[in-house]
């Protein structure tokens, strides 16, 4: 497995720019002039934007997608569902979270997890697209 | 030359307004997170579960607006209208989601309420402007699930029209109605009460129904100094604006208030001191939190209390006083030890107690104040103590740090039975799916 270091986290909701050295006496930091603006995870997830929600992950249906009970999903709603995405539905008013597929022109809500089977959105059915889940966050403390 | 050609290639857009409105807005916030309600007639009660405040178009021909809750009981189950306590955690939320997402699609905004706003669109291309107010319309509906309408025009007045125009004709206008030409303006005042004209309530519509005047067309075409003379000012800008002539700026910064007012129903009835004083200090405090975040001072605070008013059985009783501060100030601890003196004065053992009220008065901007050179002036360790309150309120949750007088979990606590989850605003409420 490779990891990629992507640096400090700045605080949720304040980016700090960096001037924070005081001017020394001495020598300079020789990092001075490197000095980056902190990543913040806000702005990597999109959560300040008025299309984001937070939804909590109930139950195991999609574990085979790394989504577990309790984790959050970063949900955007102003996205259009592509064949393939992970979305948050509402069918026959009952929402749920399902990977939705397009199957020689029939709609699929596949969960992922081999305990569920398909579910294929037929004629009377009602589907209403919530939101497409773009990032999911998941807590990795063990008791 | 130059100069002279700008000014008047400017001046020749004629100025557009919309209006957005959210349809049922509060309605709608509960319905976002529960697709299962979505043809479900829903009912928004106030503080206290008190009376209907808000209600979904499919439960407006069963209820009325300002009708109690326990007399009303009975008709919803019969209906299968679901009930709400205020959930003003969330309308707030979604409220600033919708204001953003129309923010970054017009040139100026005027956020109005919670659930509408005055967007300026002048100097857009005329011919696009329908469009636009349909891809408003979609953007807010796609990013919020919030259903809306707009009203376009060339004055707020006639905005306002229009929107109500959208609304009424849903169906037939796809929420967008757009009165820039004349001659639909003109077709659509005709056949508008002049009750619905914005700032017209129930007494002026009487005394204007008295001279005949029946339409909005009829006030666009009545006498301006008439209307100046008999009525006012206000209602001669109404009747201008209505003919097409704008007397009406956007103003997208709202003017500080001039009092601030916390009043509440109290869960229950009080009749001791110490519990109605303990309901004070936490009215004192948010009005200061309120007082502070608008940058004011203040000289004077107002205490009240009354008893039920509609019970038969009950003593009736209610009182105010008015206190005086030493300096203008913004002190929680000050204003709160004011007030918490006056309420001394008005309570009277004996009554039960269903309502306080706090206000701040006699408000004034910093630096604003000069009457005496000499006069004392709030400490700078005020401030600071004040600035740090905030911060931490700001930063762990409102009522993290309190005055001692503010309890956490009061048992005079406004009843929210038929609350729904704080479902953007709380990590510990976001909605769960399965």
């Amino acid at each position: 497995m490779q990891l990629d270091y992507l640096g400090r986290l700045a605080l949720l909701g304040q980016i700090y720019p960096l001037f924070s050295f005081r001017v020394p006496a001495g020598f300079p930091s020789p990092a001075q002039d490197h000095l980056e603006q902190e990543i913040s995870l806000d702005e990597l997830l999109d959560l300040r934007a008025p299309h984001t929600y937070l939804v909590r992950v109930v139950g195991d249906s999609m574990i085979q997608a790394g989504i577990f009970e309790g984790d959050l999903l970063v949900v955007d709603r102003s996205q259009q569902a592509r064949s393939g995405d992970v979305v948050i539905v509402a069918l026959n008013a009952e929402p749920m979270v399902k990977r939705l597929v397009r199957e020689n022109g029939q709609l699929v809500l596949r969960s992922e997890n081999p305990a569920y089977s398909p579910r294929y959105v037929l004629e009377g059915d009602e589907l209403q697209v919530w939101g497409v889940v773009r990032f999911s966050v998941h807590c990795h403390d063990h008791a | 030359m130059w100069f002279v050609s700008v000014c008047t290639a400017m001046t020749t857009h004629e100025p557009v307004f919309a209006l957005i409105d959210c349809n049922s807005f509060y309605a709608s916030c509960e319905r976002v997170f529960r697709p299962d309600l979505l043809r479900t007639p829903i009912v928004v009660l106030s503080n206290n579960d008190g009376c209907v405040i808000a209600r979904s178009a499919d439960a407006k021909p069963f209820v009325k607006m300002g009708e109690p809750y326990f007399q009303i009981r009975q008709r919803l189950r019969q209906h299968g209208i679901v009930a709400f306590s205020s959930n003003y955690a969330l309308y707030g939320d979604m409220s600033q989601r919708v204001m953003t997402v129309i923010e970054g699609l017009v040139p100026a905004l005027e956020v109005y309420s919670i659930d509408e706003a005055f967007a300026e669109l002048t100097g857009l291309p005329f011919a696009g402007m329908e469009t636009l107010g349909r891809r408003l319309r979609a953007e807010v509906l796609r990013c919020t699930g919030i259903p809306t309408g707009v009203g376009i025009a060339n004055t707020k007045t006639l905005a306002k029209l229009a929107n109500h125009a959208a609304k009424r004709w849903q169906r037939q206008t796809g929420g967008v109605v757009d009165i820039l030409d004349p001659v639909k303006r003109d077709k659509l005042l005709k056949v508008i009460e002049v009750s619905e004209v914005w700032g017209v309530g129930r007494r002026l519509t009487a005394h204007l129904r008295a001279m005949n005047i029946n339409t909005a067309w009829d006030l666009a075409q009545a006498d301006v100094w008439t209307l100046r003379k008999q009525f006012s000012v206000v209602l001669e800008k109404t009747a201008r604006e209505l003919r097409g002539t704008p007397c009406l700026e956007l103003e997208e910064v709202a003017p500080p208030r001039q009092e601030i007012c916390c009043s509440r129903m109290f869960g229950k009835r009080l009749h001791e001191l110490p519990e109605i004083r303990e309901a004070v200090a936490t009215y004192a405090a948010r009005a200061c939190e309120k007082l502070r975040s608008q940058r004011s001072l203040c000289k004077k605070v107002r205490v009240s209390i009354r008893t039920g008013m509609f019970n038969p059985v009950e003593a009736k009783y209610a009182k105010g006083v008015i206190c005086e501060l030493p300096y203008p100030t913004d002190d929680t601890r000050l204003i709160s030890k004011a007030l918490t003196d006056g309420l001394v004065h008005v309570f009277r053992t004996g009554y039960a107690y269903s309502k306080a009220e706090v206000m701040l008065l006699d408000l004034r901007q910093r630096g604003e104040f000069t009457d005496d050179l000499f006069a004392t002036t709030q400490p700078a360790s005020a401030e600071k103590v004040m600035q740090v309150l905030d911060a931490i309120n700001s930063k762990w949750g409102r009522g993290t740090l309190r005055p001692g007088g503010v309890p956490a979990a009061p048992g005079w606590a406004m009843r929210r039975e038929l609350l729904s989850p704080s479902y953007t605003t709380r990590l510990d409420q976001l909605w769960a799916v399965s």
